[in-house]
């Protein structure tokens, strides 16, 4: 008989994500005027998940993981600007182009090792985003698409000028989607992407398809990530060519080390952490806000590896050991 | 202690009857800007900040009796979520009474609805794409829109003995835009496109097609790439290759030989024929005050097109507020900037009562060396010329 306990432990709800879920029901009642904000801080950790679940647990390190997000954007931007702009049917709709497209391109990414990565995810990206500025007819190019026409939510809700709507509809998806990658990772088949990951040779010798597995996981995250874009051109109504773009790609990447990537939270606190920080440094000092957010992640990864999460768990083991000497 | 507490007190007392005291008087015009401050556009912000920020210097922070404040938010350039996010904290939190700013399409485009939802003016100083203006009946532009500088080089390239024309534009938007309009316009007037092509929006390599030019030998070449390194190095192309003797111009829209830009392509730039709404050589005393003005205030920039879309912003913005006797309500504002017209250092404008965009003129000029300057020297011109892309 073996023992599963540790592994159930790890799948209860620990007090401290319960306190950490009811963050975004103070957020709407503390900082009624920048709901806008936290909508999009929302929106990115969603983006981020799709990135740590691929990256974090799998090990598939990606440039590109714009690709998927900009598809689910543009997908979910196309309906909207011909007469279907039910919001959750948008959602639905890329969240299936970007899986599907995550799951061709899956062939591609599986065959090589990081660089080769690096680089297959970065060019798939980028034709995409000159796939994307050529066809101007269809997407509005580097204009951007317009005319999209979001109906209310569930028939209701309009999405308004305060933002309200748009912001319980990010939060809600987002914790809908968290809920499902953590039972994912929690899950056998998250077991075994954790042991590809620590020893890729090992894993076929239990019996996991290594192939199969890192596939399934990318189409998954890139399913997250078409949804993250969707929901992004639903709360804009406007989808320009930079959801595509190498930056957001970048940023992605460095808000996920800079929360700690393979834990789930760590993809949600970098987000807060950085996007918070952008926001009132920006606001600040709109010409040279960039040096001081350089600065602070150059400290953040300084003063805590393996980003903020990498910190907490430090402190926390720490005050334990203290507890028991 | 208590001395230092007995102080604080009657600081606090002091603020307190000084806001009670600027409530008596109207309440302060808050103006809240959008603009790309940081990132490859930056200069653009920062050159329509100190176009806006040097009429409001010349009037003492004071528009028809309102004392105004300038919020800036950033948007980081083609980044449409965080200028609809800039705007909306702006309208929400700050609560301004007018939206100003936009450099690039897209930002102009996604704040536009905000605009028609919260029913506030709102002044585009710069995005110019022609269909800017129609997304909300509450937008006014004081730039241009591309049209409108494209079409005339078209006429007179084509009244000038320039019958073939090679167009090179980027690969995006607004090159499709001027394309379009270049060969509707210059076809119409008689004249032949010979070639062309449509270069990479990043990093291309001109030389190909430079050769290609050089083998069609056209009159001239009519060239819309992104303002910048990729005009340096077109034009250094050109020269190397000895088009210019081969007999072959170059013709252009004036954001290719922008101040801000003209020095760093050199003497490469020179006899470079280009349409355009204003130069920083224009000849009017309100240009003369207007260009040493911003010398004083800005000794290390040239004032250029960003500058003046700035300044003009500001002075629509007063000239209708005297208009409204300072109401600044949506409905009221753009009823009364319909219409309106000054004498911008750029020259006589109005705002078309129909689309809300600017009616200019527009200059022929060519780059040529006045003393130790590069200037874009005005010889021909259009008057009162309407955005072409409208009509």
């Amino acid at each position: 008989m073996i023992d599963l306990t540790p592994l159930t432990r790890a799948t209860r709800w620990h007090p401290a994500e319960l306190v950490f879920w009811l963050l975004p029901v103070a957020g709407y009642f503390l900082l009624q005027d920048n709901l806008v904000l936290l909508t999009q801080i929302a929106i990115t950790a969603l983006f981020c998940l799709s990135l740590d679940l691929i990256l974090g647990f799998a090990g598939i390190v990606s440039l590109g993981h714009t690709a998927f997000f900009g598809i689910g954007a543009y997908a979910a931007g196309l309906m909207a600007a011909h007469g279907h702009g039910d919001p959750l049917l948008g959602l639905l709709v890329a969240g299936i182009c970007a899986a599907v497209a995550g799951f061709i391109s899956s062939l591609l990414v599986l065959r090589g090792a990081d660089l080769t990565r690096l680089m297959v995810t970065l060019g798939v990206a980028m034709m995409l985003y000159e796939l994307a500025n050529k066809l101007t007819p269809i997407t509005g190019g580097v204009d951007g698409l317009q005319g999209m026409e979001i109906q209310p939510l569930f028939g209701s809700f309009a999405f308004d000028m305060f933002g309200k709507t748009a912001y319980w509809y990010a939060v809600g998806v987002l914790f809908v989607m968290f809920v499902i990658a953590r039972r994912l990772v929690h899950s056998p088949f998250g077991l075994s992407l954790k042991g590809i990951r620590q020893n890729v040779g090992r894993m076929p010798a239990i019996g996991a398809p290594v192939n199969a597995r890192l596939a399934a996981v990318y189409t998954i995250g890139a399913l997250y990530a078409g949804i993250a874009g969707a929901l992004l051109a639903q709360t804009t109504q406007f989808v320009a060519l930079d959801v595509l773009s190498f930056n957001r790609s970048a940023e992605l990447l460095l808000i996920l080390v800079l929360g700690g990537s393979g834990c789930l939270y760590g993809a949600l606190i970098g987000t807060i952490v950085f996007m918070t920080a952008h926001h009132f440094l920006s606001d600040m000092n709109p010409e040279y806000w960039q040096f001081w957010l350089g600065l602070l992640l150059v400290l953040i990864v300084l003063f805590a590896r393996d980003g903020v999460m990498g910190g907490v768990r430090r402190l926390g083991a720490l005050s334990k050991g203290g507890a028991k000497a | 202690m208590t001395q230092t507490r007995r102080l604080s007190g009657l600081f606090v007392a002091l603020a307190a009857s000084g806001m009670a005291f600027s409530a008596l008087a109207a309440d302060p015009l808050k103006i809240g800007f959008v603009l790309p401050m940081s990132g490859p556009f930056a200069a653009y912000g920062k050159q329509i900040e100190h176009g806006a920020r040097l009429y409001l210097k010349e009037h003492n922070d004071t528009i028809a009796g309102r004392k105004v404040e300038i919020l800036v938010k950033d948007d980081t350039g083609v980044a449409p979520e965080i200028s609809k996010r800039a705007a909306q904290e702006l309208l929400v939190k700050d609560k301004v009474d007018i939206l100003a700013g936009f450099g690039l399409t897209p930002s102009a485009f996604a704040v536009a609805p905000l605009a028609t939802e919260a029913k506030k003016p709102m002044v585009v100083m710069n995005a110019a794409t022609s269909a800017v203006t129609t997304k909300s009946n509450f937008i006014v532009r004081t730039s241009h829109t591309l049209p409108q500088v494209t079409a005339p080089i078209a006429s007179w390239a084509a009244k000038n003995k320039i019958k073939k024309v090679f167009t090179l534009v980027a690969d995006y938007g607004p090159g499709h835009d001027s394309e379009a309009q270049f060969k509707k316009t210059f076809t119409a007037a008689g004249g032949e496109i010979v070639g062309e092509v449509r270069t990479p929006v990043k990093n291309p390599d001109f030389a190909p097609f430079l050769q290609k030019i050089k083998d069609v030998k056209p009159d001239a070449v009519f060239l819309f790439v992104p303002p910048g390194e990729q005009t340096i190095a077109f034009m250094k192309g050109f020269a190397e290759r000895d088009l210019a003797k081969a007999g072959i111009r170059i013709i252009a829209t004036g954001d290719l030989t922008d101040e801000d830009l003209l020095d760093a392509v050199g003497d490469n730039a020179l006899g470079i024929t280009t349409s355009f709404h204003y130069a920083d050589a224009h000849k009017s005393p309100e240009n003369q005050a207007y260009t040493d003005a911003y010398a004083k205030a800005y000794p290390k920039d040239r004032p250029n097109f960003m500058s003046v879309g700035g300044y003009d912003g500001m002075q629509l913005i007063a000239k209708t507020l005297e208009k409204t006797k300072g109401d600044a309500s949506g409905e009221k504002f753009i009823e009364a900037a319909k219409g309106m017209s000054w004498n911008s250092p750029r020259g006589p404008v109005s705002i078309d009562p129909v689309t809300r965009d600017i009616v200019q003129t527009i200059y022929i000029r060519k780059v040529t060396r006045v003393g130790s300057k590069l200037q874009n020297v005005e010889f021909d011109q259009v008057p009162a010329f309407k955005d072409p892309g409208k009509q």
